[in-house]
């Protein structure tokens, strides 16, 4: 691989949004958003945290990072303390905290990504599942209390059900408390469902930014760059490429529930005279009826 | 993109081979390890000085023939800098002789002058006459030699393939623990950790949250490769035949006989 590590990258984000950052392996995602808190340096430009450039004179990194906190790639691996209460206090102690203000971080971080304190604080972070560990992990970022969460790839090498989990307390950390967050990732279904905006890297350049309906829209440029849409979206393609006339721009399965359902309900109810029968006998209730 | 503190080390570490095709490159081996340490050992056995000359002779036509550069020779001398300047240092002034000049009450000496240079020169010489043995030979080659010259003591319970392999093992995973380091330290420093500043106690306890993670991924490691190379039907060295045969050409024997008794010549002689 070449050894340029990203090029002209110019980009701005927003305070309070949700970005995701999305491309190729080896397209710079993981490389850039490791400046956002000063880990790496650039030999040339510039980066700016609340108007302030991060390498300027007087600019303590520490504070950076605090107030940018970036969970990496599976964090679980950087855990390393006897309990769960002292992992996720490392951070908090390294800024500083008297003990009871450590304390009132690590509960609150727990709360924050739904680990019962009572239940966990005392457990080794070892004997924990895997979903566990890396909400053990998350919490040990969320306990600095920074105001941009960076996540780089944080339901990688996760089961379904742990996707969800990790998946809904970003959008809640978001929703409720308020945090800025940049989340990097391979699945353009997690973007679809969560991101308010979308920012497409290729070989260290940004090459599309904008809404992720928007972004979506160019479904050929994604795949030439090794991505592509959500699956939904490339069924409502290829329907529409059949002649149905459904609009085309879902980008969830919601979205094309809400497309698809008014004319099939009006179909069947046209060919038979009735809802017809039940296509799934009643096994399940997903309510296409 | 893998730009980081952990890939310098990286290169440090295992850049020793260089790849070539000179004859020194296609020389078996064992026959480079033998003569080598022939040589070293001719190194420790004589003391006269010029005695030294003669031994620096295969060495440096071992360099010219391998087409190493000659810069690489001269990294490999630098970590033992220090070293070389502090024993020369230690000779000069603590052995005692004849004075050349004091300062205060340390004196150098004749003695500590010469006894200084040979140490030098002798440790220079023991270097040069191993590394051009890494810069020409890749690992998996030092490695199956190293068997290869174990095995007649396995018969006395050494056990030679365990030992080739270990290292085989080890000089593979040295960067990418190397780059598993520098992953760790990020980690912990997005989350505040300090490496840099405090005394050495302080430094020493800033390490933990390193090497815990470190040796929690080694183990994982170490046990995924184990499977991997059980389903692979790795069983030990018991029976196990070789893509690469290793055997003695014509060039082998004759650098074993004449460097040999070269070397031998030199070390009884004076």
């Amino acid at each position: 691989m070449a050894r340029q590590a990203l090029t002209d990258v110019n980009l701005s984000i927003d305070e309070g949004d949700l970005v995701a950052i999305i491309g190729k392996t080896g397209s710079g995602k993981s490389t850039l958003v490791q400046h956002f808190n000063g880990l790496l340096k650039p030999d040339s430009g510039r980066v700016l945290v609340d108007g302030q450039d991060i390498w300027g004179k007087g600019v303590a990194l520490r504070d950076i990072r605090r107030k940018v906190g970036l969970v990496f790639q599976y964090p679980e691996h950087q855990l390393f303390e006897e309990t769960v209460a002292l992992d996720i206090a490392f951070a908090p102690k390294n800024l500083g905290l008297s003990d009871a203000q450590v304390d009132d971080a690590v509960r609150e971080a727990m709360r924050i990504v739904d680990l019962d304190y009572e239940e966990f604080a005392d457990r080794s972070p070892f004997e924990l599942s895997g979903g566990q560990k890396r909400r053990v992990a998350i919490a040990g970022v969320i306990a600095m209390c920074p105001k941009v969460l960076i996540l780089d790839e944080p339901t990688a090498g996760m089961d379904p059900r742990g996707r969800e989990d990790v998946l809904g307390e970003i959008q809640a950390l978001h929703e409720k408390h308020g945090y800025t967050i940049v989340l990097v990732s391979h699945s353009m279904e997690d973007v679809a469902r969560f991101a308010k905006r979308l920012v497409v890297m290729e070989a260290g350049k940004v090459v599309m930014d904008g809404d992720p309906r928007e972004v979506f829209r160019h479904r050929q440029e994604l795949i030439d760059i090794g991505l592509g849409v959500p699956q939904i979206t490339d069924l409502m393609a290829e329907l529409a490429r059949r002649g149905y006339g459904f609009s085309t721009g879902a980008i969830t399965v919601e979205e094309a529930r809400e497309i698809l359902l008014p004319p099939l309900l009006a179909a069947s109810i046209e060919s038979t005279g009735s809802a017809g029968p039940d296509p799934c006998e009643g096994r399940c209730g997903h309510g296409l009826r | 993109m893998k730009e980081g503190v952990g890939m310098d080390f990286a290169n440090a570490a295992v850049g020793q081979y260089m790849p070539g095709d000179s004859f020194m490159h296609r020389l078996d081996p064992r026959t480079k390890m033998l003569t080598s340490l022939g040589v070293v050992i001719g190194l420790f056995v004589v003391s006269e000085p010029w005695a030294y000359a003669l031994l620096a002779l295969p060495i440096m036509l071992g360099i010219m023939v391998s087409q190493v550069p000659l810069k690489l020779i001269t990294r490999s001398l630098r970590p033992l800098t220090f070293i070389m300047v502090l024993t020369f240092a230690l000779h000069l002034f603590m052995d005692p002789g004849e004075a050349i000049f004091s300062i205060g009450r340390i004196t150098a000496t004749y003695e500590g002058l010469r006894l200084g240079l040979i140490t030098v020169v002798r440790l220079a010489l023991l270097i040069m006459a191993t590394s051009i043995v890494t810069l020409t030979t890749s690992p998996i080659a030092l490695t199956d030699g190293l068997e290869r010259l174990l095995k007649p003591f396995a018969r006395l319970g050494l056990p030679a393939h365990e030992l080739a392999m270990m290292m085989t093992i080890a000089l593979r995973f040295i960067p990418t623990l190397l780059e598993e380091t520098d992953k760790i330290m990020k980690a912990q420093m997005a989350r505040g950790a300090d490496f840099e500043s405090g005394n050495i106690a302080k430094r020493a306890r800033a390490m933990v949250p390193i090497l815990v993670p470190l040796f929690v991924s080694a183990f994982r490691r170490a046990d995924e490769l184990a499977v991997a190379m059980e389903a692979r039907c790795y069983r030990g060295g018991e029976g196990r035949t070789r893509l690469r045969e290793l055997a003695f050409s014509g060039a082998d024997v004759a650098v074993l006989v004449v460097v040999g008794a070269y070397t031998v010549a030199v070390a009884v002689a004076l």
